[in-house]
C-alpha cells in the first residue's frame, strides 16, 4: 500500500530569467491546478521551481506540453509547533537515524506551519518522525 | 583483395615520399617555366624552383585559396591548351563566381586510377553492380564514380538522382551490390524502400555504400551499417582536385590520400604553419600530376587530421581522419582553434544533455571567455540543484578536456535552443559586437 505521508512534489527545470516563474504559474492555472507551497532553488543560471499542487499529474502535463522539463519528488509535510525549537527537533530525530535531508522549505498550512522535507529515505523518515510523536500532514489533504 | 596497383600502393614510405619529391620538382619547374600566374605567384612568395630541394621544402611554396580559382574564371589559369582539354566540371559557387575546372585525358586517367585504387580498397572489383546515385552532369560526383568503377571492371548502373522507388526496384532487379551518393540520399532510400516494403538489408544484394560530398559522422555509419546492413564508406575529394579521389579501405580507419597523385598537409589555418600527425587542422593538397588546373598548396577549407602510421590494410600512403568542420566556422578563443563541430560531437557522448547547444563568446578584459549553453535531458532532471551541479561541471569538465580551452556551461530549458543548423544562431561571438 502506498504511504499515505508521502506527497508527490512536482519540480521543474527553469532558467533564471524574467518570466519562467510567471509562465509556470500561468500553465497551472491555465489547467485549474491549485498550488499549495511554492519554493525556488537557485543555482548558476538556472534554478528548479518545487510546488505542491492539488492535481501533480495533470500539472506534469500541462508544463511538459509547453516543454518545460518536469519530474516527480517525494517529500513529506511536517507539522511545525508553535513553539522554539521545532526545527532543531526534527534535525535531530533525522540525524540520529542517519536520514540526510536534501533540502527544505517552509509555508504556512491552514492551522500550522509545516516544514516540507525531501530526504534521502523517505519511508524511514516517516517512521522515525511518527515514532518519535511528530505531526505528519497526509497527502490527502493537496487533493 | 589484393590492391588495384600493389607496387604503388604498397611501396615503403622512403620510396614514396622520394617520388613524390620527383614529382614535386617536375610540376614546379613546368609551371614556373609555362605558366604566369604560378611564376609570378613564386616570384611574389620569392621561391624559385631551384629551393625545392626536400620534399619539406613544398612549404616554401605560396598557398593557393579558391578566390585564386574564382578571379581566374574561367579558364585563366589553365596550364594547358584548349585543345588539349576533354572535359569541363563546373563547380556553383555560393558566392560569386563558378569556379571551372578543365581535364585534360591525363588529368582524367589519374582522376579514374585514383578512383580504382579506392574502389578496390573497398573491396569491390569485377562481379560488382554499382548504382551511381550522384549527380551526373557539370558535377564531379556522377562521372567520377562512373570511371571509377567501370575502370575496375564493375558493371555502373547510372542512376544519378532522383526517382527514388525506380532506383530501389533497379537495385533489386539489376543485383546491385554497392551504391555511391550522399549518406543522407541513402537513408531517404531506406526509408522509401520500407514504404514500398522492400528491405534493404534482406531484399537487396547491396553490401556497400560509398558516401560523401556531404559531411556526416561516426553515428551516422553506424546507423547506417545498422538498418541497411551494408558496410558505408567515406569518400573524399572536391572539384578542385578532380572530384571524389579517395576513400576509406575496408579497415575504415582514415582515408587514403596516393602519395603520388597527391601531397597533403596539414597547417594551421591561422598561421598555416604545418602541423604534425594527429593535430588537427586544414587540409591543403598538392595534386601531384594534374595538367590542365594544377593544384599547388591549396587551402580546402576542411578541417581533418592525418595519420601518418601504415594501415593494417598494407597500403603505406597516409591517411586523412573524417572532415570534422569547415575553417569558415572555426572560432580562435584565446589563441585556440575551436570549432563548433567539437563541441557537437562531445555533446553526443554525454547522455545527461541534449545534442542542441549555442556557443555563446565575449571578452572579459583582455580574455575570451566561451559559453556553452546546452538543454538538460529528461533522464539527467534532478529537483537537487547539487545534482544539477554536477551535471554541469561533467559538461564543463569534458568539453574542457576536447577543446583544450576553458568553458562555462549554461544549463537551460529544453528546446529553447536553435534547432537549424546554421553557424548564425548556433554561434555568438560578442567580441565583434
Ligand atoms: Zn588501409
Amino acid at each position: 500500500m502506498e504511504n499515505p505521508y508521502i506527497i508527490k512534489q512536482i519540480s521543474i527545470f527553469s532558467e533564471n530569467r524574467p518570466g519562467r516563474l510567471a509562465a509556470i504559474a500561468e500553465a497551472l492555472k491555465g489547467a485549474e491546478i491549485n498550488i499549495f507551497a511554492f519554493s525556488i532553488a537557485e543555482a548558476d543560471g538556472f534554478g528548479v521551481v518545487r510546488a505542491l499542487v492539488d492535481r501533480p499529474e495533470e500539472a506534469y502535463r500541462a508544463l511538459t506540453d509547453l516543454g518545460f522539463r518536469v519530474s516527480f519528488t517525494e517529500v513529506v509535510g511536517v507539522k511545525m509547533r508553535d513553539e522554539p525549537g521545532g526545527l532543531s527537533e526534527i534535525a535531530s530525530i533525522l540525524g540520529d537515524a542517519d536520514i540526510n535531508i536534501e533540502y527544505a522549505y517552509a509555508y504556512s498550512g491552514r492551522d500550522a506551519a509545516v516544514l516540507i522535507l525531501r530526504v534521502d529515505q523517505v519511508e524511514d523518515a516517516i517512521r522515525q518522525i511518527l515514532e518519535r510523536g511528530g505531526e505528519l500532514l497526509e497527502a490527502s489533504r493537496f487533493r | 583483395m589484393a590492391a588495384w596497383n600493389p607496387r604503388i600502393e604498397e611501396m615503403p614510405r622512403d620510396e614514396l615520399q622520394r617520388l613524390q619529391f620527383k614529382l614535386l620538382k617536375m610540376l614546379v619547374y613546368r609551371l614556373y617555366s609555362f605558366n604566369d600566374f604560378y611564376r609570378r605567384r613564386m616570384k611574389d612568395a620569392g621561391v624559385h624552383p631551384d629551393d625545392i630541394r626536400t620534399l619539406d621544402d613544398v612549404r616554401k611554396l605560396p598557398f593557393m585559396y579558391k578566390r585564386d580559382l574564382r578571379d581566374g574564371y574561367p579558364d585563366r589559369i589553365f596550364s594547358a591548351a584548349r585543345d588539349e582539354l576533354v572535359r569541363y566540371h563546373v563547380s556553383s559557387g555560393t558566392t560569386g563566381k563558378p569556379t571551372v575546372v578543365g581535364y585534360t585525358r591525363h588529368d582524367v586517367e589519374i582522376w579514374t586510377e585514383s578512383l580504382a585504387r579506392a574502389f578496390t580498397s573497398c573491396g569491390l572489383g569485377r562481379g560488382d553492380v554499382v548504382q551511381v546515385s550522384y549527380g551526373y552532369g557539370l558535377f564531379t560526383g556522377g562521372l567520377g564514380a562512373h570511371y571509377g568503377a567501370e575502370r575496375i571492371g564493375a558493371t555502373v548502373l547510372p542512376t544519378s538522382v532522383g526517382n527514388t522507388e525506380r532506383q530501389i526496384e533497379l537495385m533489386q532487379d539489376l543485383h546491385v551490390t554497392a551504391i555511391a551518393c550522399t549518406p543522407s540520399y541513402l537513408l531517404h532510400m531506406g526509408e522509401v524502400a520500407e514504404k514500398m516494403g522492400v528491405s534493404i538489408q534482406d531484399d537487396t544484394d547491396l553490401r556497400a555504400g560509398i558516401l560523401g560530398a556531404e559531411p556526416w559522422s561516426e553515428q551516422m555509419r553506424e546507423r547506417i551499417q545498422d538498418w541497411l546492413g551494408i558496410r558505408a564508406y567515406d569518400i573524399y575529394g572536391t572539384s578542385e582536385l578532380s572530384g571524389p579521389m579517395f576513400t576509406e579501405c575496408t579497415e575504415q580507419k582514415g582515408i587514403h590520400i596516393w602519395g603520388d597523385l597527391a601531397l597533403a598537409e596539414i597547417v594551421d589555418p591561422e598561421t598555416g604553419e604545418p602541423l604534425g600527425p594527429g593535430e588537427r587542422g586544414e587540409l591543403t593538397v598538392t595534386i601531384l600530376q594534374k595538367e590542365a588546373l594544377p593544384i599547388i598548396r591549396y587551402r580546402i577549407g576542411d578541417i581533418t587530421v592525418m595519420d601518418d602510421g601504415t594501415c593494417a590494410c598494407g597500403r603505406t600512403h597516409p591517411r586523412i581522419g573524417r572532415i570534422q568542420g569547415r575553417v569558415d566556422d572555426m572560432l580562435i578563443i584565446r589563441g585556440i582553434n575551436v570549432f563548433p563541430s567539437q563541441v557537437e560531437h562531445t555533446l553526443m557522448q554525454i547522455p545527461d544533455v541534449g545534442r542542441h547547444f549555442q556557443i555563446v563568446v565575449d571578452r572579459r578584459g583582455a580574455l575570451d571567455t566561451m559559453l556553452v549553453r546546452v538543454e538538460v535531458a529528461e533522464e539527467a532532471f534532478s529537483d537537487k540543484i547539487t545534482d544539477l551541479m554536477v551535471v554541469k561541471k561533467k559538461v564543463e569538465h569534458r568539453l574542457r578536456s576536447s577543446l583544450n580551452v576553458g568553458v562555462d556551461v549554461e544549463l537551460v530549458e529544453p528546446g529553447s535552443l536553435p534547432r537549424f543548423e546554421g553557424k548564425s544562431k548556433k554561434v555568438i561571438d560578442r567580441r565583434s559586437m
